[in-house]
Order: C-alpha cells, then structure tokens, then sequence
C-alpha cells in the first residue's frame, strides 16, 4: 500500500520464515520481513521478543535453522558479520563498536588505510572523512579522538562508516537510547537524507513516538513470532500495543491482591534520583505484598533497586524502613537493614560459581558461622545450607557440591536460601525466573507466595508480562528512569502496563 | 551554505592522549639531570654521561620491544631471561663453537623472535592471558640458557680481541694523539634510530595501527576484519625481537652474562614504558615517551652512587616514580570522566 506522496522503492530485503532455535528456546518462529529501498521500516517487540536475534542471522552472527532470505533479488546466506558487511548490510549497535584511542578517521576507515606505498596517509583519510560528513551534513573533525566526542557524535561517525561502506541497508538498534533532544533532530535528519539516497533502513526502537515521525511501516514480533506489518501513519499506539502483548495468557492473572487491609508500610522511597536512569521515584512496599515492577529494558528497574540496595550511588532522595529514615551508602547498610537483592545476573553477581552451596548461603552472614577462634565453622554452615535446601527443595546430592554444577532454578534457590539465612525482610527479586525451565519457574513462584504469607515484603522485577500479572499485588511500572504508572492487580492489563512503560515525556 | 571544515593537525590523538604524561615526563627527566648536577661535582663528567648511556641501551631496546605489547593490552614478563638467554646462546656460538661473529649476532636477535613468536601464539591462538603465557616463557629460557651453556657463564669479546668488533656497534673507544680516551656512544645512535623506526611502524603503517586498534578495543577491530591474532603475534614478536637485540647490546656493554640472570631486567623496561605515558590498559602509547621513561631510569641507575645512594635506593625511588607516573595518569582519566 503506498502513502501519498511517498516515492515507493522496490523491494531490497526479504525474510521468509525465518526459524531459529537454541537449546530449549524457540527463539525465531516462521518469521517474516520485508525492507523496501528508500523505506524507513520499524521493528518493534518487548524484550525477548527475539528482534535482535532476526538481525543477527541477517548479519550472519547467527545461522538460521530454516527460511529463505533474499537481498538484492538474490538469496542470500551470510556465516559471518564480514560477509553482509561486504554485500552492503550494516549495523549501528546500541553499544557502539569503536576504538576509543584512535581518530574519527582512523575509526571509519580501520582495515581500508588509505596507504601512502607502504605509511598509512593520515592526511588524507581526514581528507576524505571531512568529505564524507560533508555528504551527510555532520560537522566532526576527523582528527578528534573518538574517546572524546559525545555518544551521539560517535554514533554519527559509525553511521558515516556504514556509508562509506556503501551500505544499502542500515540498522538502527535503540540509535536514540543514548541521545539529547538536540541530537535526536540531527539524527532524523540524517536519517531523511538516507532515505532520499535511497538506503533501506530497520529502525529497531520502542519510542513510540518516533515511529510515527521518522518510519513508513512497522513490523511487530512478539515471543519469536511474526504478528504483523502496519502503516505507520495509519495506525495508532494502541494497535501497536495490542499486536505486542496480543498473547494468550495461559495462567490466570492474580485475581485480588493478598495484602492485608491497612497492612503496615515497610519500605517507603521518595523522590529517588541516582545517574541518569532514576529519575524521581516513589513508591511504598507493604508487609506481605509482593509489589511489581515492569518496563522495559533501560527503565531504570535494576537501576532503582541498585541505588536502595546501596550498590549504586543515591545522589538524592530519602528511603524509610518501617517509618523510620534510613541512609544506605552500600550493600552492607542496606543488609544490615533487613534488605536482600537478587540480581538479575545471578552467575555474575549473585553467587561464587565455584565455591559450595555451603559457602554461598552463608556468604552474607558469615560472621554468625565463625568459631571461637574466629575461623569459620564448617559444621554449622553445611547445616544451615542443607536446611534451607531441605525448605526450598533445591535439587542437590549435598550442600558441598559447587553452584556451577546446579541447573539455573536450582542456583536461583541458593542465592534466595543466602538472605533467608540473613532474615531479610525485604527482598527485590530481579528477574527471577530469568533463564529458568517452566518447572522451576512454578516452584520459585510457589516460595514467592509463601514468602509473602510469612510477612516478608517483596518487589519483583520482571519484563514477562504475564508472570507480573500473575505474580503482583501491585504494580509500578516505569519508563527510561521515571515512574509512569500504578496499578492495582484488579484493575491491571497487559495492554495498560504496556501503554504506560512506553510513555515518555 | 559553504562551510570549510578546519582540521587540526594538532589535535593529533596520540599527543593529545599521552600529552600531559609526557609533559610531566620530561620535566621530570630535566629535574632528575639538574639534581644530580648540583649535588655532585663528580657527576656533571663526560663519563658520567657516558655511564648513563651504557645503562640505557639494553633498557632502551627492551623497552621499545615491549612497548607494542602493552599497547595490546598485554605484558611480556620473558623479555629479562630471553635477553640473557639469547645473548648466553649466541655468545657461546661464538666462544666455544667458533661461528663467526656477526652470524652469532643474528642468531641473537633470532633467538628473540622466537621466543616471541611462542608467546604471541600462546596469546592469540590458544588464549593464555599474557601475564601467564610470558611468566612461563620466563621460566623457560631461563633454564634454556642455562642448560645450553652448561651453567656455565659466557664472556662476549673485548674489542681489541677477534670479533669484539661488534662493540662498536655500541661503543668506540678512540686513543687520541695525547694518550686521552674518547668515548663515542655509538649505541645511542642505534638506540635513537630504532625508536624513531619503530615510531613510523606504530603511527604509520598498518601493522602499528591494528596493534593500537586492537588494545583500544579488540572486538571492534575484529568486527571491521582485522585478522587480531596476527597483529597481536606481531607486537609479541617485536617484544621478544628487541629482548634478542637487547641481549646484545648487553653483552657490549658488561661483556658477561651469567645463566639464571635476567628476571628483574623486564621491570625496569616496563617501569620506562609506563612512566613515559603508554597505558596498561592499552590502545595507547608512544615510543617517544618510552624513550624519556628508560632515561629517567638509567639517570637514576647511575646518578644514584653519586650522592652516596646504593643501588637498593635506585629501586625504591623508581618505585616512586613510577607510582606517581601512574597516578598522574589515572588522575587525569578521572577527571575526564
């Protein structure tokens, strides 16, 4: 369908069910895409949709298990980054690729020097980088170290090593994730005159207000799947919305909260501002209430946990503990005040891979398992394991085998077993079933609840919608670093918490 | 509208990167000089001077050597034993097996490459961190040496013996008409040749550039189609190479060499590079820098004995310096941040 007034290329790119899994996840189901040249095209979907696993086996990082994909009117199959690079496909990352000690210059042309018999010709690679920015509008020295320039210059730069590669198709993972207002213009505009040279570009975002401004279609994914293709001038958010949550929930969602009336506030947070990503928030934990936290990814969810978790610098705000002002400068504070964190990355920061069960559960509370002589006391420490392992059923010949030989759902009851032995009170689950078979999902979800009837106070972390609805009493929701909504489990929807983890200012 | 985009040559990043270190740097070298020279007379001689060169030159190849292995990112802990290890291997060559002199030299420089080659293989192709490939590496051609030679010592030729001409690679010692000596620091010349080659190689060629590139950021340079694991073998390769050079330059200068030296020598190659301005962390550097940094050290070295210092000083205020250089540096990151 062509919008008036809008020159309509012909197709460059086409992918046809496309099929990819990895072990245990069907990660890319029939999906299909198609780029037109001169098209500015949307790719949209929640986390996990499986977005950048469809570029990826574009590029050729990933190999795809079945499907057809077809550029420039030939089918195509490429095994490495290198080879799409050289047919004219490339990406702008979200975390740009750059050596930060080198030039603009020497950035944009690094495996293509312009050689002077056998010296590299600085001089004139900044010759031809001014020429090139000349032809994309950008103003940047190219003999400026790239370590130098903000996030959206350099992004200008990689954008400018794409055309100098004589790209055809480009794109854009988050391009704006990282961008003042200021650069975001400069940016679109760069992108208009893309798309007047006739460049195909993906434009991967979750700004739904860009995509009215800058894109012709937008595709939505949604847990592989391929949902659909619209117009973006004749669509609305909330179409957009719906094809990205559209899903049948096979679990009911929590029909009432289980929080007492009138129950007591354990953990109140007001006006919370730490770096770029908490910007202002608030909010109240009550006794028993298992209080939800959804966005989407670079909401500033764990960014928030982390300042009360006193992992990450507060830079103002005030937090309350049973009524009473607190100040947590670092996670030893802030456990001391009853406040357990299981962090989304468990392997990196929730347990000693190598070391015991013994010894992680005990890690936080080290100090009530030492003997008179100050050394630790193994006897007492395996006893105090194998008794949260007996509580939480962690499947384990011993308490003395080492984490790394636990299944994901089982680790994840060693790190929970650590601030059980602490008495935290308070504990933030961050992404708990992250990587973890359904199996193990339903008993993490069966303590969950069990926690919070014992009077424990939980937040939980989560971007699966469907384990929010089913898990919260309550829900707060954020977008880019501020709180956009609440709401209560009976009056909460999938196309709700959506609308408002998409807002922006 | 016409805008003429200016561009300034200035802002080359290498200078502006290692700018205030090497600033800092060679005041500090100008101030060691003057201390010296005012606290003893002794010390402002023609072969005081002389001294502090013979000094610089097996540090000064080392350090230029090793240099594009930090700038990887890397460490090279082999350099001290391969310097000795080479330098024990081609001497014997020549003393007790007769191979002519400059043949002896090249085997020298060849022994250094490859143990070089060893290391920058372990590096890239099997992954070993450098810290561990080159620590092993050490222990190896220390016992090498040793082995070959029997334990036994090896003595390089005076220059008034059969080929103790290769000294004058280094040094020439003129007789003139009165009878006086007059020393010419030959080995300077080679040493600031080298440095300014090795210069071009690392800011301008493609070699040079891959290898800053790929301590910058490795994966990105692999991403844009570098082949990391050759260049990464090359500054290996240059580091061991000057490790060979650098055995022979020592062998001119203090003629023995004795099985089981030489660990301990790296440190003061690594002080130099550091001190003058190339990072640890790599994708930084500059050999002019790592020049000044092996003059600070020898100036110390020799300057030390003057004012009634032993040597153990020499290592204490090395370590001052080389701590403050460092901080300086990380000083200023932070206050770009």
């Amino acid at each position: 369908m062509e919008t008036e007034g809008e020159k309509v290329g012909e197709v460059i790119l086409t992918m046809k069910e496309i099929d990819k899994s990895f072990i245990g996840v069907h990660a890319l189901n029939k999906v299909n895409f198609e780029l037109k040249k001169g098209e500015v095209h949307a790719l949209m979907g929640e986390n996990g949709a499986g977005k950048s696993t469809l570029m990826k086996v574009l590029t050729g990082i990933y190999s795809k298990d079945a499907g057809t994909i077809t550029y420039e009117g030939k089918e195509v199959e490429y095994t490495n980054p290198h080879e799409s690079q050289q047919a004219g496909i490339a990406i702008v990352h979200q975390e740009l690729n750059m050596m930060n000690h080198l030039t603009v210059a020497q950035n944009i042309f690094i495996g293509r020097e312009f050689m002077n018999g056998k010296l590299i010709n600085d001089r004139k690679m900044n010759e031809e980088a001014i020429k090139l920015f000349q032809k994309l509008n950008i103003e940047i020295d190219p003999a400026e170290t790239m370590g130098n320039l903000t996030v959206g210059k350099q992004q200008m730069c990689e954008i400018a090593k794409a055309i100098s590669k004589e790209a055809k198709v480009i794109v854009f993972d988050e391009p704006t994730a990282a961008l003042t207002d200021s650069e975001i213009d400069e940016l679109f505009k760069i992108i208009r005159d893309l798309r007047a040279k006739e460049i195909g570009i993906i434009y991967i975002s979750h700004r739904m207000d860009e995509i009215k401004v800058i894109t012709d279609r937008v595709t939505v994914m949604r847990d592989g799947e391929y949902v659909g293709t619209l117009i973006s001038g004749d669509c609305t958010k909330e179409d957009i919305i719906n094809m990205m949550v559209g899903r049948v929930i096979y679990e009911e969602p929590k029909s009432k909260s289980n929080v007492a009336e009138g129950a007591e506030v354990v953990l109140e947070v007001k006006n919370l501002c730490a770096g770029r990503m908490v910007k202002d928030v608030s909010f109240q934990l009550h006794r028993g209430e298992i209080l939800g936290f959804a966005g989407l990814m670079g909401a500033g969810r764990t960014e928030t946990a982390r300042a009360i978790f006193g992992a990450d610098r507060l830079e103002s705000g005030e937090i309350y503990i049973n009524g009473e002002k607190v100040e947590i400068k670092t996670p030893e504070d802030a456990v001391r005040h009853g406040i357990g964190y299981l962090s989304e990355d468990r392997k990196r920061y929730g347990l000693v891979i190598d070391k015991t069960i013994a010894a992680n559960t005990t890690m936080a509370t080290l100090d009530k398992f030492l003997k008179k002589s100050k050394l630790i006391d193994s006897k007492k420490e395996n006893e105090a394991a194998q008794k949260y392992v007996d509580q939480l059923k962690t499947k384990t010949p011993g308490v003395t085998v080492p984490v790394g030989n636990l299944s994901g759902g089982n680790q994840q009851k060693v790190v929970i077993g650590k601030w059980l032995v602490r008495n935290s009170d308070i504990l933030i689950f961050d992404e708990p079933t992250r990587g973890i078979d359904v199996g193990a999902k339903s008993e993490i979800y069966h303590l969950m609840n069990e926690l919070a009837k014992e009077g424990k106070a939980i937040i939980m972390i989560s971007s699966e919608l469907p384990e929010v609805l089913r898990m919260s009493d309550r829900i707060v929701v954020m977008c880019e670093g501020r709180k956009t909504g609440e709401f209560g489990i009976e009056e909460a929807s999938q196309e709700k918490i959506m609308h408002v983890a998409t807002l922006r200012e | 509208m016409e805008k003429k985009q200016k561009v300034s040559w200035k802002h080359n990043s290498i200078v502006k990167a290692v700018g205030t270190q090497r600033l800092v740097a060679i005041l500090a070298l100008l101030v060691l000089i003057l201390f010296f020279s005012i606290a003893s007379a002794s010390f402002r001689q023609y072969t005081t001077f002389v001294s502090i060169l013979d000094a610089s030159y097996y540090i000064g190849f080392m350090a230029i050597g090793i240099c594009f292995a930090i700038i990887t990112g890397g460490i090279d802990l082999s350099i001290g034993t391969v310097l000795v290890c080479s330098s024990l291997i081609s001497g014997t060559l020549f003393v007790r097996s007769g191979f002519p002199m400059w043949i002896c030299l090249l085997i020298g420089i060849a022994i250094g490459i490859l143990f070089g080659l060893v290391n920058g293989l372990m590096i890239s192709k099997m992954g070993l961190p450098p810290f561990v490939a080159t620590l092993g590496s050490m222990m190896v051609s220390k016992a090498i040496g040793s082995i070959f030679t029997s334990a036994q010592s090896i003595t390089w030729p005076q220059a008034t013996q059969p080929g103790g001409w290769f000294r004058n690679i280094f040094k020439i010692n003129i007789t003139s008409a009165s009878g006086s000596q007059i020393l010419i620091p030959t080995g300077f010349i080679l040493l600031i040749l080298c440095a300014i080659i090795m210069s071009v190689v690392l800011n301008k060629t493609r070699t040079g550039r891959y290898i800053l590139a790929l301590g910058s950021n490795k994966e990105a340079t692999r991403l844009s189609g570098v082949n990391v694991d050759k260049y990464q073998t090359i500054a290996f390769v240059f580091s061991g190479m000057f490790a060979g050079v650098a055995g022979l330059a020592y062998g001119a200068i203090y003629s023995t060499l004795l099985p089981g030296a030489g660990s301990g020598f790296e440190m003061d190659a690594i002080a130099s590079v550091v001190i003058g301005g190339t990072s640890m962390a790599g994708g930084v550097g500059t050999i002019f820098g790592t020049i000044i940094g092996v003059y600070i050290m020898a100036v110390l070295k020799t300057g030390l004995p003057f004012i009634g210092l032993m040597n153990y000083w020499q290592q204490f205020f090395t370590g001052i310096v080389l701590i403050f250089a460092v901080f300086v540096d990380v000083f200023n990151k932070r206050k770009k941040n």
